[in-house]
């Protein structure tokens, strides 16, 4: 054994800044991914057959091939293509956005279908129309069904975000591992990043938890 | 005001209503009656095209509401219905369930929309309970708030999908004065019921459906003293 957490400590500040850089594009991947998902969810449970086609392919292809091959996909064959040079931060947000979107989708459409088939039916009777239908009674009911499967698709997310120290974006694990590199130690800064992972997982159980009570009010 | 012409429903190759031709008038209550699996609920769901009709025509104030293109959920706005089970909005109180089409359909006020909210609430005797969730409420209490969500949209017809059939039998009497009380204000209404004492007494006509087939139809006291035909007669057999 021969762990020497004191060699870590001048390089905690580099390491640190990755939990902003891991935060910013996790939660632009998590709107990305809520706002397409649930447009997609939509798709789905509508009547329109060329928009659930499309949705149903979506979901096959994102959720049936490897987040890391979209990823690289994405960051390297796309200058290759257009000539356009993706950024690191832009093409992991659009990896996990859109691969985000493809589970958030289905675990959105699993949530309307089991709200009751009469709250739908009550709002037709009272003539409100179809959107604002779904946007006041069927989802805010949907939500209150899905949130601890949306929470697990966040977490995941979250932690899966380290990938993207596969094409350089200078997130949390990437910093640990030039720091590793640095110091030809490796177990210190990979566990100290490790903790902060699983910080990060707790503040995002302990939020759930909360929304979870504050929709149980009206039980 | 609902002129029904030669309906039909199939689901499937199961044919739900055959060939119902019936007109109610304003202010006229009507029970429709018959057994299980009779048609009954379906041909009060296709007054509101909550079910689709196969063929024939459901002209409501004269407009054809099952006519392509022709504006539903305008139509519906005239049209309340109360349901079996209720279906209130679980995730809203009292007050908003009554509150919130009338907002966000008709665009009153907040304000003039909780007015007419709370006057509602207190025909219905249920005036502490604007701010509960409809969990917290009876069986009966939840069917009296269903009537005044409905009334809430100010509708000129009222539909009834079987309104006491999911109550326990000391909750029935309160949600059946409600509705007698509407009757006597002179609401026009289409109930659904297995409640042959609310048929008699409160119903301008009783409608009699046996398999998907419009038997027999009457005003009360000729129906239920006199059936002309051997299935209503057999029917009252069972259930009176």
């Amino acid at each position: 054994m021969n762990l020497d957490f004191s060699q870590i400590v001048p390089y905690i500040p580099f390491m640190l800044k990755g939990i902003w850089t891991t935060i910013q594009f996790v939660i632009v991947s998590i709107i990305v991914g809520s706002i397409l998902g649930t447009v997609l969810a939509l798709f789905k449970i509508g009547t329109v057959k060329p928009l659930r086609w499309f949705a149903d392919a979506y979901t096959s292809i994102f959720r049936g091939t490897p987040l890391i091959l979209q990823l690289m996909i994405i960051y390297y064959s796309v200058p290759q293509l257009t000539g356009y040079d993706i950024e690191a931060f832009t093409s992991a947000v659009l990896a996990f956005g859109l691969n985000s979107s493809a589970y958030i989708s289905e675990i959105i459409r699993a949530g309307i279908q089991a709200v009751d088939k009469g709250q739908m039916e009550a709002a037709q009777a009272l003539g409100i129309p179809y959107r604002a239908m779904m946007k006041d009674i069927i989802l805010p009911q949907a939500l209150k069904n899905i949130l601890p499967a949306l929470m697990n698709e966040f977490i995941t997310l979250t932690k899966e975000s380290a990938i993207v120290s596969t094409i350089g974006y200078l997130d949390l694990m990437r910093r640990a591992q030039v720091v590793g590199s640095d110091l030809f130690r490796n177990f210190e800064p990979l566990l100290f990043v490790g903790f902060i992972y699983w910080c990060m997982v707790m503040v995002l159980t302990v939020i759930g938890r909360m929304i979870e009570r504050r929709l149980k009010l009206s039980d | 005001m609902i002129n029904v012409q030669n309906l039909y429903k199939k689901f499937g190759s199961n044919l739900v209503l055959n060939d119902i031709s019936a007109t109610i008038k304003s202010g006229e209550v009507v029970s429709i009656i018959g057994p299980s699996g009779s048609g009954k609920s379906t041909l009060l769901r296709c007054l509101n095209l909550l079910e689709q009709p196969t063929s024939g025509t459901v002209l409501i104030n004269g407009v054809d509401l099952s006519a392509k293109g022709a504006n539903i959920d305008r139509s519906r706005q005239q049209i309340g219905m109360v349901f079996q089970h209720f279906h209130l909005f679980p995730h809203l109180t009292v007050l908003q369930n009554l509150t919130y089409a009338p907002i966000k359909v008709k665009g009153l006020k907040r304000a003039e929309a909780n007015e007419q909210a709370k006057g509602l609430l207190a025909k219905v005797g249920l005036s502490d309970k604007a701010a509960a969730y409809p969990s917290s409420l009876s069986g009966g209490q939840k069917q009296r708030v269903a009537i005044a969500r409905a009334l809430a949209m100010e509708p000129e017809l009222l539909l009834f999908d079987e309104p006491t059939s999911a109550l326990d039998p000391e909750m029935v009497k309160e949600v059946l004065d409600v509705m007698k009380d509407l009757a006597k204000s002179g609401m026009t209404m289409v109930v659904v019921t297995h409640e042959m004492g609310f048929a008699r007494e409160v119903a301008d006509r009783v409608i009699f459906l046996d398999h998907g087939t419009l038997v027999e139809e009457g005003s009360p006291a000729d129906f239920f003293d006199n059936p002309k035909t051997e299935r209503a007669r057999d029917f009252l057999e069972k259930v009176l």
